[in-house]
């Protein structure tokens, strides 16, 4: 188990490191995220629409599309020279390669979080005092399920011709319930509502989260096989 | 065909009629090899011959429809230990071009185990093959020969005995290209075992010390290398043609 | 196993046979459905298409749970037959929750005045859908069969692992619309006769599922006999 954790954070790392010497995919998520909040601000009648009522949509959609964009170059590096090879051949376990991979896919995608909630509550005027720690439990629980899930899609478009596109055809349908979820749960907070409404939304992710990630664990192995 | 004096011990690779089929399609038929220290087995073929099928099956990265693939004795199965037999050089580079070689081989030191000091492993694998200067810079500012020796400083660091090859010498200008020849030989030399697989018997004619040819998934060609390589290329050709 | 022309012609003509059946019992129950089951109160004749609807939608979810258990016996015994039924199973579906798709918004019209609701059911076969189409795709963009077949195998999977979560975070979803009176997701509170034409139904549209997933899998091994995969 130590072996499988230690091999899991050496793949997490050298990601890591791979990307903040190029920083390029970062940089692009950034910069989407930031933009897809310009846009929606704007993307509707000011009249009749309040910028309360499209909150915690946008900040999801925000989040989700940011991360799908993010995923796509953790297997697109290891097909570059064939990296990936060598990681197979390496005595690690397909485990391993799957959790490291997801390890650095959360780092990406709480870092975009990181930066898009602080942008969102500029743009959209939400106050978000009293629920931060309510809605970043939820942006942990849901970025844990479709992070999950999104590594083992990209690991499977980057074998197919168009992969950037690929990604997110397969991702999106599974992206549906922990979106509704988030939310439902991230409105509530913002309304004030009681935690008795939410209890019901955050169980689903919670379960959403063990399901997926215990399949995307043992499906994996059999992508990395021939 | 010259009688070699079969060695002491297990072969480090013992491969027994290997297959690769999916439903009607069949890439590899019954193909078998054994390869002893200190032996390069050559495996040339034309493009679909099933060359880099049975390089991935005697690496474990494929499984096999049938027969079986032995290191040293030991079946490979999804055993991680006896992948450690087992180093990989190919046309790609399997490294990270924005890493540089140093950061490149510490990783693969810490995936091998090799934790305790994985830089210093790192820098003396690659002074081992001659590359002091610029380990320090990105693998994508590197010529294609000096990548190609970083891919050997790291195919060879965690000590393998049977080095697997995959057009190794492809893409490399003369002088890059005897160099790498040079360091293959001196590695089999040491009593390593190779298996080096092209589609260009010129490069590699001279490291070889068996020659096969493989022909739509099985071997036409099977023995110690011997006579010329005219020769040779004289019965690939009427194979091709026959 | 090898496929052979002729056992695939046999496979063929089963399932041609059972697509006739299958279309030759539609017939008989839209004969019923029309003349012989009495027309709902509130209405009217629109109703009537709920005994295509339903079954449709049925046959979707039908076909996608084979998907999903035709990908599980694939990774676990390897069997490229497995592959070739999921993949004729996911072909099967795309057709039901298209009809599935049609028919609710031309029902939806006269009965609730919008083509479009999003009701629990509805959206959920929308879902179905795109996760075959998914499934679809991702296999016209892989060309190794081997490949192809493993990795639309976890597709596969993981979609069926996804339904329940969106069948939950659907049917949970807080909506506007009342739901149909009929369309209950307990079982409906329907008279006998009704009951009945719908059973009628949903029984001709798995026959036709059948004929039309037998038929589909005999030419795929039709095509394998006739020379190797093309690539699909």
């Amino acid at each position: 188990m130590a072996d499988l954790l230690r091999a899991a954070v050496a793949i997490a790392a050298k990601d890591l490191r791979v990307e903040l010497r190029s920083r390029t995919a970062l940089v692009s998520a950034l910069g989407f995220a930031a933009m897809v909040l310009v846009i929606f601000n704007f993307a509707r009648d000011s009249a009749t629409v309040s910028r309360e009522a499209m909150a915690p949509s946008v900040l999801w959609i925000t989040f989700t599309f940011s991360a799908v964009i993010a995923l796509n170059r953790s297997f697109a590096l290891e097909r570059e020279n064939a990296a990936l090879d060598a990681l197979l051949l390496a005595p690690v376990s397909r485990t391993a390669i799957f959790l490291g991979k997801y390890l650095a896919n959360l780092a990406f995608v709480f870092t975009i979080e990181a930066v898009a909630l602080p942008l969102f509550v500029l743009f959209f005027g939400v106050s978000i005092r009293g629920v931060v720690s309510g809605i970043l439990l939820t942006s942990v629980l849901a970025t844990a399920g479709f992070v999950a899930v999104g590594t083992v899609f990209a690991a499977i478009a980057v074998r197919t011709r168009f992969a950037e596109l690929m990604l997110p055809v397969l991702v999106l349908p599974f992206l549906l319930p922990p979106v509704i979820a988030a939310v439902q749960i991230t409105s509530r907070l913002l309304a004030g509502r009681p935690m008795s409404e939410i209890l019901g939304w955050l169980k689903i992710l919670a379960l959403y989260d063990l399901v997926f990630v215990t399949f995307c664990i043992l499906l994996f192995p059999a992508l990395m096989d021939e | 065909m010259t009688t070699v004096a079969a060695p002491a011990g297990p072969p480090l690779l013992l491969a027994t009629s290997l297959e690769r089929r999916f439903g009607t399609q069949r890439a590899l038929r019954g193909v078998s090899l054994s390869v002893f220290p200190g032996e390069c087995h050559l495996v040339v073929g034309p493009n679909g011959a099933g060359k880099s099928t049975l390089l991935r099956l005697l690496a474990g990265l494929a499984r096999p429809s049938a027969g079986s693939v032995h290191l040293g004795g030991a079946p490979l199965g999804r055993d991680a230990v006896a992948r450690r037999t087992i180093g990989l050089l190919s046309h790609q580079s399997h490294l990270y071009d924005d890493l540089s070689a140093v950061e490149n081989l510490a990783f693969a030191a810490r995936l091998h185990g090799l934790v305790t000091d994985p830089v210093g492993n790192a820098r003396r694998s690659l002074a081992a093959v001659g590359l002091i200067d610029r380990v320090d810079e990105p693998v994508r500012r590197l010529s294609r020969g000096t990548v190609q020796r970083v891919a050997i400083a790291r195919a060879l660091m965690h000590g393998p005995r049977l080095l697997l090859l995959d057009e190794p010498l492809s893409g490399l200008d003369p002088a890059a290209s005897e160099q790498i020849a040079g360091l293959l030989d001196d590695e089999r030399r040491t009593g390593k075992g190779l298996v080096l697989v092209s589609h260009d018997v010129h490069e590699s004619w001279e490291l070889a010390t068996h020659v096969h040819l493989l022909m739509r998934g099985a071997w036409v060609i099977d023995e110690p290398r011997s006579g010329t390589l005219e020769e040779f290329l004289a019965r690939y050709r009427e194979a091709l043609h026959g | 196993m090898t496929a052979s022309t002729e056992g695939a012609e046999r496979v063929i003509r089963r399932g041609l046979g059972l697509m006739l059946a299958g279309f030759a019992a539609l017939a008989a129950v839209y004969l019923v459905a029309l003349r012989f089951t009495p027309t709902e109160r509130f209405q009217g004749l629109p109703q009537k298409i709920f005994y295509v609807h339903v079954p449709a939608a049925w046959c979707a979810l039908l076909a996608f749970s084979l998907v999903g258990v035709g990908s599980i016996l694939y990774l676990w015994l390897r069997d490229p037959r497995l592959d070739l039924f999921a993949e004729s199973a996911a072909e099967t579906g795309i057709v039901f929750s298209l009809v599935m798709l049609t028919t609710g918004p031309l029902w939806g019209k006269p009965i609730w005045g919008t083509y479009w609701t999003w009701d629990a059911r509805l959206t959920f076969t929308l879902l179905l859908f795109f996760l075959f189409l998914g499934y679809r795709a991702l296999r016209s963009a892989m060309h190794d069969p081997a490949e192809r077949a493993r990795y639309s195998a976890v597709v596969g999977i993981l979609g069926m692992v996804l339904v329940p979560f969106v069948h939950l975070t659907v049917y949970l979803f807080p909506t506007l619309h009342p739901q149909p009176v009929v369309l209950k997701p307990s079982t409906p509170s329907l008279p006998g006769v009704m009951l009945r034409t719908l059973f009628l139904s949903l029984g001709s549209f798995t026959i036709l599922l059948l004929g039309f997933l037998v038929t589909r899998y005999g030419l795929g091994r039709e095509a394998e006999a006739r020379g190797g995969s093309d690539g699909r």
